[in-house]
């Protein structure tokens, strides 16, 4: 199941404000539950995976889909 | 043998990083004074306590001497960048150029305008979601005294305390930053 249940667009967004939406986003999940966030920010490569290292929680894929085009799935773990 | 110890001992570090922050092991934290009233110092306490708390983080920021602007209910709304003896300012000109009337406006004009483009979320935003979130605020009470600075004039969700209130919390922060 790597589906995501909810999308998040932080794109045209800024650090620290892709991070923060996540943060609320994923909490609006139920345990298990996938989110997809969308960004423009290229700092949010770097930023979404030391979150997620941080909060114990399962960054699924990181993709750069193009110059200013990023995509990660994230799972709820708690 | 001593192969296996290692390897034990090895195993369970892992373990102990991998173990969720709730339950017994206490939250990380992070102490911030905040001592400067500028446009470009007022940011990075708000986006590193927001941060920190969206990393599960317990967080307090000291606002002392010209850091009272940031939570000054007018003042933090004139927040201004200076291009005198700042060579990295937004409009980098001789000092004696940045002396003249109105130039400190069109440097914090230039800067909020950069800001934007770079959708910069606003600093009033910024401080919003860490009172949001449980970040704890402490107005210096001895540099209010010093200003003439009363409980009034600070914006909803601060709590006044001194040097012992901070430390306080501080002494058990895993990190402390000084800006």
């Amino acid at each position: 199941m790597t589906e995501a249940i909810k999308t998040l667009d932080a794109r045209n967004l800024s650090c620290p404000m892709p991070v923060l939406k996540s943060k609320k986003a994923l909490k609006e999940l139920e345990i298990g539950q996938i989110l997809e966030i969308l960004a423009t920010d290229p700092g949010s490569m770097a930023d979404i995976p030391a979150w997620t290292r941080s909060t114990g929680q399962e960054l699924i894929s990181s993709e750069e889909l193009g110059p200013k085009d990023f995509r990660f799935l994230v799972k709820r773990l708690k | 043998m001593i192969g296996d110890i290692m390897t034990t001992e090895t195993e369970s570090k892992i373990e102990t990083s991998l173990m969720p922050e709730s339950g017994t092991e206490r939250p990380k934290r992070m102490a911030i004074i905040a001592s400067k009233g500028t446009l470009d110092a007022a940011y990075p306490p708000v986006i590193l306590a927001s941060t920190a708390v969206a990393m599960d983080m317990e967080v307090a920021i000291f606002f002392t001497f010209y850091g009272l602007d940031l939570i000054h209910k007018k003042r933090s709304k004139k927040l201004k960048v200076s291009p005198i003896a700042n060579p990295a300012a937004p409009m980098p000109v001789p000092n004696i150029i940045g002396m003249i009337p109105g130039m400190t406006g069109m440097a914090t004009w230039m800067m909020k305008r950069w800001m934007k483009g770079a959708n910069v979320a606003k600093f009033e935003e910024l401080r919003e979601i860490c009172i949001e979130s449980g970040v704890r605020m402490i107005g210096c009470q001895m540099t209010m005294d010093v200003m003439g600075v009363k409980e009034t004039d600070l914006i909803e969700g601060v709590e006044l305390g001194g040097a012992a209130s901070f430390l306080e919390f501080a002494k058990d922060a895993d990190i402390t930053l000084f800006m």
